[in-house]
């Protein structure tokens, strides 16, 4: 469908088309059958196992036989992210290791530090858990995650995520399109935005407690509604295969991968259907560092750093994972149509 | 040898101590997915940290009436010094790759990048004056021009609150911090300190 193939954007001198490289995957995921393995198959360069081991080797330090833990999620949930299946949503990047996803987090409710959340959110309640579904539509409601996901099937899709702060990964992410989940709560014709907030609950989250902190919560975010009903715009409900950990937005979590990763709203609990402009928190915090749309662009500068570059993760010091931003994440293609016509300078 | 100098002889690997912690992660591998930033971080951070111990040590002295305590002053300083040099090198390295044209780009661009290489050149510009012939040489206006400490702690801080994305309470405690110290230093306090 959309991402596998050709886009020009996504190929680069050192690669070879993606299509050879796309079999060569499918082939080693079905050899390899486990899910770790399969995330190093992706490192492509038309990968003969050989070559793919070496740079597995080198960049994924013994992830071949990493066990990606189970956090406490219900069985029905387990049962339905393990049986995601496999969609052509795929990188040409080498998958960022399971520690690094898991370990590495902005997730301000559970600590400024990036390893805090992995810390203080791994007792994060999350069963029950559900959704109050609010604003412009036909079927307002609160919603049980197990309503929310049953007419849904899953499937995996393989995304860069860039962070505002100049850092990338690329994740494995099991979900399903946020076209499809908003559908059923049928938008009226006034619905022109989707707002999103974040669990409030400074008893189980340190992070809404602090006094000297220049953001507030419950954190919201939001999309036009034609971004949101855009074929990439992704609520993943698992991460390597298995249901999303705490400090990586469990249970329910947006992944917008061509928006900096703060777009991409952690524990959702509150979707609301807006006429007028969510006000979002990061917006509300800065406006002048951060806007609305916060579309990945390199040519557009963090007031306080380039975006030019960002450093992919894992780096090392003596080998920088540097390597050139590209405009809109590398989903040009995809998604650049929804801004024609907009200045992004100003936009941003 | 005084007590001041076996003292010195403790306290000088005391004060690379980090540095050597820093480096023993660096070889290890242990600074975690973003070892550039870490590293960058945490030297910026022990800076600012020596140049408030720096700042405590004429309080101190006036506190306990050890007037010795002055004989410390300079090699902390002068281990400030080192942590922001080693800190922006690390910038320069780990984080820009040594693409200088970003260096200069940020010192015009980013105002935490100007105060912070406002506070490099004042913490320099000490470390140079900071030799006895040198203080020889400057006399009186040794004594003024060293003053300047306090603006470069004060423009460190404000490096620190400029590049908080939301949670500012270590710039807080650090300004808090200095801003003590310059109040213990006023006249009045100084004479309720002696007893
Ligand atoms: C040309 C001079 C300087 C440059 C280019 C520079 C650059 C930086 C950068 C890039 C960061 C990290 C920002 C980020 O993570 O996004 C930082 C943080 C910091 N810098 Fe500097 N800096 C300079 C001077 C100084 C000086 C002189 C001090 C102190 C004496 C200092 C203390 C700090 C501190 C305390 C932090 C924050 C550490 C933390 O987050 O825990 N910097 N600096």
């Amino acid at each position: 469908m959309l991402i596998r193939t050709k886009n020009r954007s996504d190929v680069r001198s050192s690669e070879i088309t993606s299509e050879t490289v796309y079999q060569d995957r499918r082939r080693f995921l079905k050899k390899g059958g486990q899910f770790a393995l399969a995330g190093l198959g992706l490192t492509l360069v038309g990968c003969s196992d050989d070559l793919t081991q070496t740079i597995a080797a080198k960049n994924t330090p013994a992830s071949t036989d990493v066990n990606i833990p189970q956090f406490n999620a219900p069985q029905w949930l387990q049962q339905k992210v393990a049986a995601h299946t496999k969609s052509q949503f795929l990188t040409e990047d080498a998958l960022t290791p399971y520690p690094t996803v898991a370990g590495y987090n902005n997730f301000y409710e559970f600590g400024y530090g990036k390893q805090d959340p992995a810390e203080h959110a791994k007792d994060l309640i999350t069963d029950p858990w559900s959704v109050i579904v609010e604003g412009a539509v036909e079927k307002p409601g609160t919603y049980t995650l197990e309503d929310i996901l049953k007419p849904h099937d899953l499937e995996e899709r393989i995304y860069r995520l860039r962070c505002v702060e100049a850092w990338s990964m690329v994740v494995p992410w099991v979900g399903y399109s946020l076209a499809n989940m908003l559908k059923r709560f049928q938008p009226t014709s006034k619905a022109k935005y989707v707002e999103f907030h974040t669990l409030y609950d400074p008893e189980q989250m340190p992070g809404q407690r602090s006094r000297l902190s220049s953001i507030e919560y419950p954190y919201v975010e939001g999309l036009r509604i034609d971004e949101a009903i855009n074929p990439l715009t992704f609520m993943a409900v698992g991460l390597y295969g298995k249901t999303l950990p705490p400090q990586n937005g469990a249970p329910l979590r947006l992944v917008v991968p061509w928006k900096y990763g703060f777009k991409s709203i952690k524990s959702i609990v509150r979707i609301r259907f807006t006429e007028t402009i969510p006000r979002t928190t990061w917006v509300k915090s800065g406006p002048s560092e951060y806007g609305f749309f916060a579309n990945v662009n390199p040519n557009v500068d963090h007031p306080r750093w380039s975006q030019a570059m960002e450093r992919r993760l894992p780096d090392t010091l003596w080998e920088p994972n540097r390597i050139e931003t590209r405009m809109f994440n590398g989903y040009e293609e995809e998604v650049a149509h929804l801004y024609s016509g907009m200045d992004l300078s100003k936009y941003y | 040898m005084d007590w001041v100098a076996r003292t010195k002889l403790l306290i000088f690997p005391l004060c690379l101590a980090p540095l050597g912690f820093l480096i023993q992660a660096v070889l290890s591998n242990t600074l975690g997915p973003d070892p550039a930033n870490t590293l960058t971080r945490d030297l910026g951070e022990w800076a600012l940290i020596f140049l408030c111990a720096g700042l405590a040590i004429t309080p101190l002295r006036t506190i306990t009436g050890v007037n010795k305590l002055i004989r410390f002053r300079r090699m902390i300083g002068l281990f400030a010094l080192l942590y922001a040099l080693l800190h922006v090198i690390a910038y320069l390295a780990f984080m820009l790759g040594w693409q200088w044209l970003t260096l200069l780009e940020d010192l015009y661009k980013r105002p935490y990048i100007i105060v912070g290489a406002m506070a490099v050149v004042i913490l320099v510009a000490l470390g140079i004056t900071s030799t006895k012939p040198m203080m020889r040489r400057l006399g009186k206006n040794w004594v003024k021009l060293h003053k300047l400490v306090y603006l470069a702690a004060s423009l460190a801080v404000l490096h620190f609150l400029w590049l908080v994305k939301s949670d500012y309470t270590e710039p807080v405690v650090y300004g808090l911090t200095i801003l003590s110290l310059l109040i213990l230093r006023v006249p009045g306090f100084k004479k309720a300190l002696r007893f």
